[in-house]
Formats: C-alpha cells, sequence, structure tokens
C-alpha cells in the first residue's frame, strides 16, 4: 500500500512518527511497519476510542502519530474523540480511514462510511483528503507527516487505478487539481470516482461534450477558487463515494449556490438503505462509473436545453 | 508545602472557586469541591510544572477528566502564574476562555475536557509516549466516580496495564454522588477497588480530604510496571455548608449568603480577584 510504504520510509527517518493501530494492522499493511520500527509502533486492540485517545496524549508528548484502521469506526465509534481530543484540543494527530465509503461491499452498512465528510466538515479544524490514487497517497503522506494540524484522510481498500503518472506532481495543499479542459460540464469528483470522473470525460468527448474534470482531493481546505472557475461551464456535476447529503456536493452547493448560482446535480449513494453488492456493484448501481456518470450529465444538459428552449 | 500551608491553600482555593460560580451564576459546585485537596496537593506539592515554561517537554503531565470540576482548578492556575487573577472574574463570561470545562488555550491546561471517558485514554498516550521516548515525566489524570461507567474508562485500564505503565495515575474522585443520585443507586461501581485490581492496576483507598496522606501516597514509593489507581473518599461540596453531600449541588449555584457562610467556615475573608 502506498500509505504504508511511505509511513515507513517517513518514519525510518524521523523517530517521531509513530503508527497506532486497533487490531488492524492487517488491514492497513502495517505489519512490516510493528515488524521494523516495533518503538513508533502502537496496539490499541480493537479500542477505536482509545485509540484516538491515546494518539492524542502521544501528540501531546510531541510525538506524531497516523492512527490508522477502518474508516466507519474511526468515524462514528470514536467521533466523539476525533471532535475534543483531536479537533478541539488542536492535536496533531492524523486519522488515517482505510477502506473506505462501500470498499467493505457486501459486508454491508455496518462497515460502510459514507457519512464521514459530512461528520467531519462539521468539526473545525480538522483538515479532510480523499485521495485518488496512490501517487497522490504518497505525496500527501509525506506533506501530512510535516504539518502540525490535526487531519483525516480517507482510503479505500483494494488498489484504485492510477490517475496520475509517475513523477507527476499530484498534490499542493488547498489546490484541487485540473484534470481535464472543457467548457461544456465540469465534473469535481474525489476518491476513486476521480477516475471514473475521466473515464466519463472520455465518453463525453465520443459524443461531441467537452467536460472539464476536477480531483477535489482536499475537502478542508476546500479550493473554492476551482469550484468557482468549474462553474463557468453551464453545468456542474460532483462525483463521490459518500451520501449526497454532506458531502462533496453539498460543499460545492454551498459555494456555488452564495457566490455563483449554477446549475448542479450531485452524485453519490443515496438517501436510502445501501444496495448489497461488491463495491463495483455498488457503484454501477448508483451510477458511480464512468458510463454512469457520462449518462448523468447527458440527461442534465439535455434537460438545461429544454428549461432554456 | 507543609501540610498545614497546603491545607489552608486548599480552602482559598474553594472560597475562589465558589465565588467564580456565585458571580457567573453557573458553574459545579459539588465536584470542584469535593476534588480540592487532591488538585491542591497535586499543583503545589507534586508536579512538575511551570507556569514560566506551561510547554516544557519535561513537565508532568496533568488531565481533569471531570471536565466540570473546572473551578477549582483554574483557580489553581491562575494562583500559580499561568495567567492574571482577575481573568477569573470573566468565568463563563460572554467571549471568555474561561469557560465551564478545561479549555487548553489557558496555558497550563493540556488538552479540552469535559466529555467524559476521554482523559486516561489521552493520559495512556502521554505516558507510553515518556515511556518510548525516555521521558521521565510522570501523568496524572483525575477522573470522577460517575465518570467510571463510561466504557472507554475501562479500554484505558486495559491499555494502561498492557503497557505497564508505572508513570501513570489514575485518580478517582469518590465522593459518591452523581446528578440523578448516589453511584450504587444510577449504575453500581462497587467493588471498584476490586475493579481495577482485576485490570491489572495498582489500587491504594484513602481520604481525598486528608492532605497528609495524600501527600504521602504521591510521594511514596509505588510499585513497579503497573499503572496506579488511587480511590480518594471524597464529600461532594466539601467546604460549602448548604452543599455538603448533597446531590442537588452538582450544578446548583450559590447564593451570597451561602457563600458568606462558606467563607467563614473555609476561614477566608474574600477573593482578591473580584473587584
Amino acid at each position: 500500500m502506498a500509505f504504508t510504504e511511505t509511513l515507513l520510509e517517513l518514519a525510518k527517518a524521523d523517530p517521531v512518527i509513530f503508527a497506532v493501530a486497533s487490531d488492524s494492522r492487517g488491514s492497513v499493511t502495517l505489519n512490516e511497519f510493528a515488524e521494523q520500527l516495533p518503538r513508533q509502533f502502537v496496539e490499541c486492540g480493537i479500542a477505536e476510542q482509545d485509540a484516538i485517545g491515546i494518539s492524542a496524549g502521544l501528540a501531546n508528548a510531541g510525538l506524531r502519530p497516523f492512527v490508522c484502521g477502518p474508516a466507519c469506526f474511526y468515524t462514528l465509534r470514536s467521533a466523539e474523540q476525533v471532535k475534543v481530543d483531536v479537533a478541539y484540543s488542536h492535536l496533531n494527530v492524523k486519522i488515517i480511514g482505510v477502506s473506505g465509503g462501500v470498499s467493505y461491499g457486501a459486508l454491508g452498512m455496518t462497515h460502510h462510511s459514507t457519512h464521514d465528510i459530512a461528520l467531519l466538515r462539521a468539526i473545525p479544524r480538522i483538515e479532510i483528503y480523499l485521495p485518488s490514487d496512490g501517487r497522490q497517497m504518497r505525496a500527501l503522506t509525506k506533506y501530512l507527516a510535516q504539518t502540525e494540524l490535526p487531519a483525516y484522510v480517507r482510503v479505500g481498500r483494494a488498489a484504485v487505478p492510477d490517475v496520475y503518472a509517475e513523477g507527476d506532481t499530484p498534490f499542493t495543499p488547498g489546490k484541487a487539481n485540473r484534470l481535464r479542459e472543457g467548457g461544456d460540464v465540469s465534473i469535481l469528483a474525489c476518491g476513486e470516482l476521480v477516475y471514473h470522473a475521466l473515464q466519463a470525460a472520455d465518453a463525453l468527448r465520443q459524443a461531441g461534450i467537452r467536460a472539464g474534470v476536477w480531483d477535489m482531493v482536499g475537502l478542508r481546505p476546500l479550493d473554492t477558487q476551482a469550484i468557482l472557475a468549474a462553474a463557468d461551464a453551464p453545468l456542474v456535476v460532483t462525483a463521490e463515494e459518500h451520501s449526497v447529503h454532506g458531502g462533496l456536493g453539498a460543499a460545492v452547493a454551498e459555494v456555488l449556490s452564495q457566490q455563483k448560482p449554477t446549475p448542479m446535480k450531485i452524485l453519490g449513494i443515496p438517501d436510502e438503505e445501501t444496495y448489497n453488492g461488491a463495491s463495483p456493484e455498488v457503484f454501477a448501481h448508483y451510477g458511480l462509473t464512468g458510463d454512469g456518470i457520462a449518462r448523468t450529465v447527458q440527461h442534465s444538459l439535455q434537460s438545461l436545453d429544454h428549461q432554456k428552449g | 508545602m507543609d501540610i498545614q500551608s497546603l491545607a489552608r491553600t486548599a480552602n482559598l482555593r474553594r472560597a475562589d472557586a465558589i465565588a467564580m460560580i456565585c458571580h457567573a451564576k453557573t458553574g459545579h459546585t459539588g465536584g470542584t469541591l469535593s476534588s480540592l485537596d487532591i488538585l491542591t496537593c497535586l499543583f503545589y506539592d507534586v508536579l512538575h510544572v511551570d507556569p514560566r515554561h506551561p510547554r516544557d517537554p519535561g513537565r508532568d503531565r496533568f488531565v481533569l477528566s471531570k471536565g466540570h470540576s473546572v473551578e477549582g482548578y483554574l483557580s489553581i492556575l491562575a494562583d500559580l502564574g499561568f495567567f492574571e487573577k482577575r481573568e477569573l472574574a470573566t468565568f463563563s463570561g460572554p467571549g471568555s476562555r474561561l469557560i465551564g470545562h478545561p479549555n487548553n488555550k489557558i496555558p497550563g491546561i493540556e488538552v479540552c475536557s469535559g466529555a467524559l471517558g476521554h482523559g486516561l485514554p489521552i493520559g495512556v498516550g502521554m505516558a507510553l509516549g515518556a515511556k518510548r521516548t525516555g521521558a521521565d515525566y510522570r501523568t496524572y489524570v483525575l477522573m470522577g466516580d460517575g465518570e467510571q461507567a463510561e466504557g472507554s474508562v475501562w479500554e484505558a485500564a486495559m491499555a494502561g496495564a498492557n503497557y505497564k505503565l508505572d508513570n501513570l495515575f489514575a485518580i478517582i474522585d469518590r465522593n459518591g454522588l452523581q446528578i440523578s443520585g448516589t453511584t450504587e443507586q444510577v449504575m453500581s461501581l462497587e467493588d471498584l477497588a476490586g475493579k481495577w485490581r482485576a485490570f491489572g492496576w495498582d489500587v491504594t483507598q484513602l481520604d481525598g480530604h486528608d492532605m497528609r496522606a495524600l501527600r504521602a501516597y504521591f510521594h511514596g514509593g509505588h510499585a513497579a510496571d503497573k499503572p496506579h489507581c488511587l480511590i480518594a473518599r471524597t464529600v461532594k461540596g466539601k467546604g460549602l455548608p448548604a452543599a455538603q453531600n448533597r446531590k442537588e449541588w452538582h450544578h446548583k449555584v450559590p447564593d451570597e449568603q451561602q457563600m458568606a457562610e462558606a467563607f467563614r467556615a473555609l476561614g477566608v475573608e474574600g477573593v482578591d480577584w473580584l473587584g
């Protein structure tokens, strides 16, 4: 995993970097870290509240803990510790939520985290990132190892297709990455949906529609300039592996409705019991694929034309 | 500091706490008064903390996990010079940083607390951090007895023993009362000492108003390779005659007459920070 390889490399050079786990060393691929740097590894057992509190204490002791485990548990079971011990107390804890969104697929809603962005966006001072591929995660990890701010990062479970090429610099704090130019529609996505948004843009090009695509890797700080630039197109579509309430779509709508009202379509997990299936099947069911996003764009553009006509 | 001076100091801080609550017309009277001998002993005689260098990496760590008992804590920090004493008059006022729970924007306060069950996990992290980095500071966490019903306390109890944190002290203000009644009526805790022993802690019980016993405990020898739990038996509302051992005084506010009675009982003429 790009994250754990990078963290191990950084921690070897800097003894204040710690990894904290909650019986999650296997799922986070921290076994090598635990074996090579036992002094910098803390096992908390299956106790996420304790793991966040312990991480806050380690940060107070001058260390730089990365607490790693399933996104679903760290953003609800320990939500109060994240709010009070980390964000409100302003302690330098990095929370790496793995197997986020619907990664656990048919394990069901107990293990899904389609609420995490909504929850954390309402808690001040904690940065929120959803990287779109392994290369971006490497760059993000290096950045996080140097900052003093609390942060939450959500990644998926399986390897995701590359969005960026080797040697690219895919992460600048506070900046969204514009990956495609195109003025007919703007597609803003985060996490794995960035890849699908690019696929959608390719499909739309075949149909003569030029789609701009942005990788909204940071939900806080949010790149409002990118959002306003995206709204130069007549339609803004957001795509995310998250509830349609409170996530990227909501963040973009908050900016545009107040600064530059623009027709929007928010794609995500609807307000219902999530469809059961492996993660690609859930994506397909809700139209969160290249084809699905392209279809939504075409329908929405037609509907806009109809309204004008 | 000698025993007599410590006892006198605790009463002065009680007077401050009562005056703060009376002035602000809000506060947690019962629990702040029960905990003040423990806090006074720690801050004036045990903890290595320096108001001129509140972030010194080698400082002892203290976490008020029962964050609602903040008034006495603030009074102590002000008296020791962590901030100006006259700021106590702003307690719970508009825009003040002196709110009804510990706020780490105030020098000397390590973490924001008040959501119960959070302090001990943080204390485990602080103590484990010291072990892993070779620092010799100690970590002290003061919890309430009603707080013992929070599951996260016991997650941390397991972790503290697992990591053999003999540099960690969990102190329980065992005043026996919580908002709804006695702890035994609301959610029985006993055998509390047995529970902590079963979790692998070195447990001591004493009178939490006996300054000599508190001092002897903190300065005495302690078991190696185990974290320490001190169950300090206290009286809720100690020092405010109207409030002692009465559950409704968890967050009842004393009036001027009750404050005057308390000052007489404590042998204190008044407070010097209220204009």
